[in-house]
């Protein structure tokens, strides 16, 4: 209207107006800008269309099957990849309870396993059905989508830690359904309905249902890993699409709405039960279609991997890659499952890169460093620090010691090696003794871990240039602890530490994950 | 008590309302309407029952006796959802807007029962509020308070209501930028919206009201023209009073 002032911003507003709001007008000028070559290949990046981007990648993604070969180590790689890929189906999934509806649903793991257990009782010799994929796979995902529907009905009402722990309920009872459905009594009623047996064996118990049959429709059967990998990455595709497409809907708005605010959501009209209802079957038909795939590629389908182990990680991805945000469930999945999971193992058989977990943990570190210190200047000195210190300990300790840096790379059980020029720049960084942990004595090296703790709990105590400089030993702590200790352990639990730990880091720097909105709120 | 001012027919009407929170009564026979096109405000201090009166209205609160007529229809039983569908829109204490979503998706949620909204629709919002569109596709959490209070009535416009319910409208913002800000809430009233607005800033919301009501300790106390109102001598003591 005519009294409402033009919103052009003037170089000196005579005194606060609504509708002249200088701040504001100009926040995009104010937004971070990076000059140079950065700053130009963002601009040529955002005006390449979406669709063109998505394409591109799922071009690159379809010719890793093509680029390996036949060896064992590429038939490794391919089938990382495709699980890489059925985890990324499964954050995508949960994205939708938990990134657009803000639903912290901890039962999902359960329409995974339902997927999974679905697929493997229609399509096995358990029950002797052998039902074409396409059948199973259509009744498993709309059997999974009502059962999340009716495990949502009972806690429609419940939000943030209630819905957790009725949804974790919901959750650990699959596993105690699976683990214990070998000896199925119908209330001690089946000789009088009719069966010729006391106990059925519904789900194999831990035992697991074995020899699930590979995909097969319309007479072809997926049976090879490159198939697998490009099933899946179809599903991928589809669920990928299919999501984009709803998150830009007046459904997907409203999921926004509700998780920002549900109560203003309500007085919007918006029907918010029937939307969380609605979220948890979108996720539930997704986790199943990821467990088909699944139950299809391991031919057969486990108790364990189906259990909260499994939610944690999948969470993990989905609040790395930034909850809300379907690029980030799958770059998520794509980190945690390849450079995390597998890539951390120390002896993974690819090809020649032999210790590869070495590299994710020193490029873990840097990359924290990177993203979390922010001048360069910072960033260049505590780098530089972290060098000097090891050169000069190692100085110190070849000088007063006769085998203090005589260590070699441990790249594989009682296997030591020198590692080439990378791995003579580790070996003059941190002083390895030649005694490691798995040969001498375990004491020095137990040490220097607890020490390693207590710097790290040290740092998260300290502000300022103090952590700057604290912060040099503890990262030539955390690489000489890796190679002498660590390295050998990372198969296990300590991977999940690792995990953790990396995970911590860096949502500490970054709150929102990699691809999510940070809140901004000016009131 | 709940005749209409001006002969056009009365829109909104609570009669012997009764609302309690658990043991505590809160809302105590109170009797309120609002006509077609009037613009009627609530004031009353802290504590003085606003709140729940709009809430009555709304649904989020049930009365446990006394009725809520809307659009001649009784809806005391009716959802919130209904209420909204008849007519009802609502600007939240404080804005409550979708921050980490624009301008323009929270205006589409406003039009959620539209499916969105018609082009209309956004032309009568846009008109209202040039500078809505001029940040349309901003994050509605940056917006500064003021322009927040104009998304947050461009959204509630957009569910077409008959009736605009507007909670405490001058909280958090400047007072330059209050009386600014009910200039606009008289703009949209003059679009035709009926408005029921609880204030606690007395002078400005009765300067531009037709009708006023004065709460205190869950009763109306007070009742009136907004012009008599104004002159009312017990007008402060009163909603000052708890």
């Amino acid at each position: 209207m005519s009294d409402v002032p033009p919103a052009e911003p003037q170089p000196e507003p005579s005194g606060p107006q609504i509708g002249v709001d200088e701040w504001v007008a100009r926040s995009a000028e104010r937004a971070e800008t990076h000059g140079g070559l950065v700053g130009r290949a963002r601009g040529v990046y955002e005006r390449v269309p979406k669709p063109a981007v998505f394409l591109f990648v799922v071009a690159l993604a379809a010719l890793i099957p093509v680029l390996a070969s036949q060896s064992d180590n590429d038939i490794y790689f391919v089938r990382v990849g495709t699980v890489a890929l059925v985890f990324a189906l499964l954050a995508l999934g949960l994205n939708v309870a938990v990134g657009f509806a803000g639903l912290l649903d901890l039962g999902y793991i359960a329409y995974y396993g339902v997927g999974a257990y679905g697929y493997a009782m229609l399509s096995s010799d358990k029950f002797g059905l052998h039902w074409q994929a396409w059948q199973s796979i259509v009744v498993v995902v709309v059997v999974s989508a009502l059962l999340g529907f009716a495990l949502a009905l009972p806690s429609r009402r419940l939000v943030g830690d209630y819905l957790a722990i009725v949804t974790l309920f919901f959750g650990q009872i699959f596993y105690v359904i699976v683990t214990q459905g070998y000896r199925v009594s119908f209330l001690g009623l089946n000789k009088d309905l009719g069966f010729d047996r006391a106990n059925w064996d519904l789900t194999g118990g831990p035992n697991g249902i074995a020899n699930v049959d590979r995909f097969t429709a319309f007479g072809f059967t997926a049976s090879s890993e490159r198939a697998y990998f490009y099933v899946t990455l179809t599903a991928v595709v589809v669920v990928f699409a299919g999501l984009s497409l709803v998150n830009r809907s007046r459904t997907g708005r409203a999921w926004r709405a509700l998780r920002d605010d549900h109560l203003a959501a309500q007085a919007m009209s918006v029907p918010i039960n029937w939307l969380k209802l609605m979220a948890v079957g979108v996720g539930a038909a997704v986790a199943a279609l990821a467990g088909t795939i699944n139950s299809a590629l391991l031919q057969g389908a486990f108790p364990d991997d189906y259990n909260t182990q499994v939610l944690i990680i999948i969470y993990a991805m989905v609040i790395l890659g930034g909850a809300g945000s379907l690029v980030g469930a799958v770059v998520g999945a794509v980190v945690v499952e390849v450079l995390m999971l597998e890539g951390l193992r120390p002896q993974t058989p690819i090809s020649d890169w032999t210790f590869n977990g070495r590299w994710v943990v020193y490029g873990g570190i840097l990359l924290v460093l990177v993203v979390a210190i922010r001048p360069w200047r910072r960033l260049a000195a505590i780098l530089g620090g972290v060098v000097a210190f090891g050169v000069v300990v190692h100085a110190i300790v070849a000088a007063t010691t006769t085998k203090g840096t005589d260590g070699l790379l441990n790249t594989a059980p009682e296997t030591f090696e020198e590692g080439g020029w990378l791995g003579w720049l580790i070996r003059h960084w941190l002083a390895l003794p030649a005694d490691t942990y798995a040969q001498g004595t375990k004491v020095p090296f137990n040490i220097a871990l607890a020490g390693l703790i207590a710097l790290v709990l040290c740092l998260t105590l300290l502000r300022g240039w103090k952590r700057d400089v604290l912060l040099v030993p503890t990262i030539w702590l955390a690489g000489f602890v890796w190679e002498t200790r660590l390295v050998l352990e990372a198969s296990g639990p300590t991977r999940l530490l690792l995990l953790g730990a990396l995970l911590i880091v860096l949502m500490t720097a970054r709150p929102q994950g990699l691809f999510g909105k940070p809140r901004v709120e000016i009131v | 008590m709940s005749e209409s001012t001006n002969g056009s027919s009365v829109l909104l009407r609570l009669e012997g309302v009764n609302t309690f929170y658990g043991q505590m009564h809160i809302l105590q026979d109170t009797n309120l309407s609002v006509a077609e096109g009037e613009l009627v405000c609530l004031l009353g201090g802290n504590a003085s029952g606003k709140s729940t009166t709009l809430k009555t209205v709304l649904g989020i609160v049930r009365p446990r006796s006394g009725t809520v007529t809307f659009a001649d229809e009784d809806i005391t039983s009716r959802s919130t959802s209904y209420r909204i569908r008849k007519g009802m829109a609502i600007v939240p204490e404080n804005r409550r807007l979708f921050g980490p979503m624009t301008v323009l998706e929270n205006l589409q949620m406003g039009a959620y029962l539209h499916g969105g909204g018609e082009p209309e629709d956004y032309e009568r919002v846009y008109s209202l509020f040039p500078l809505v569109y001029e940040r349309r596709s901003q994050l509605a959490g940056t917006l500064s308070g003021g322009e927040q209070q104009m998304v947050a009535m461009g959204r509630a416009l957009m569910a077409r209501p008959k009736l605009m319910l507007m909670d405490e409208p001058s909280m958090g913002l400047a007072p330059i930028l209050v009386e600014r800000s009910f200039e606009i809430i008289q703009q949209v009233h003059q679009a035709g919206v009926a408005m029921l607005i609880v204030e606690q800033n007395a002078n400005v919301s009765l300067s531009i009201a037709d009708r006023g009501y004065v709460l205190s300790t869950g009763r109306i106390v007070l009742e009136g023209k907004a012009a008599e109102l104004i002159q009312n001598e017990d007008l402060r003591k009163a909603y000052l009073g708890r």
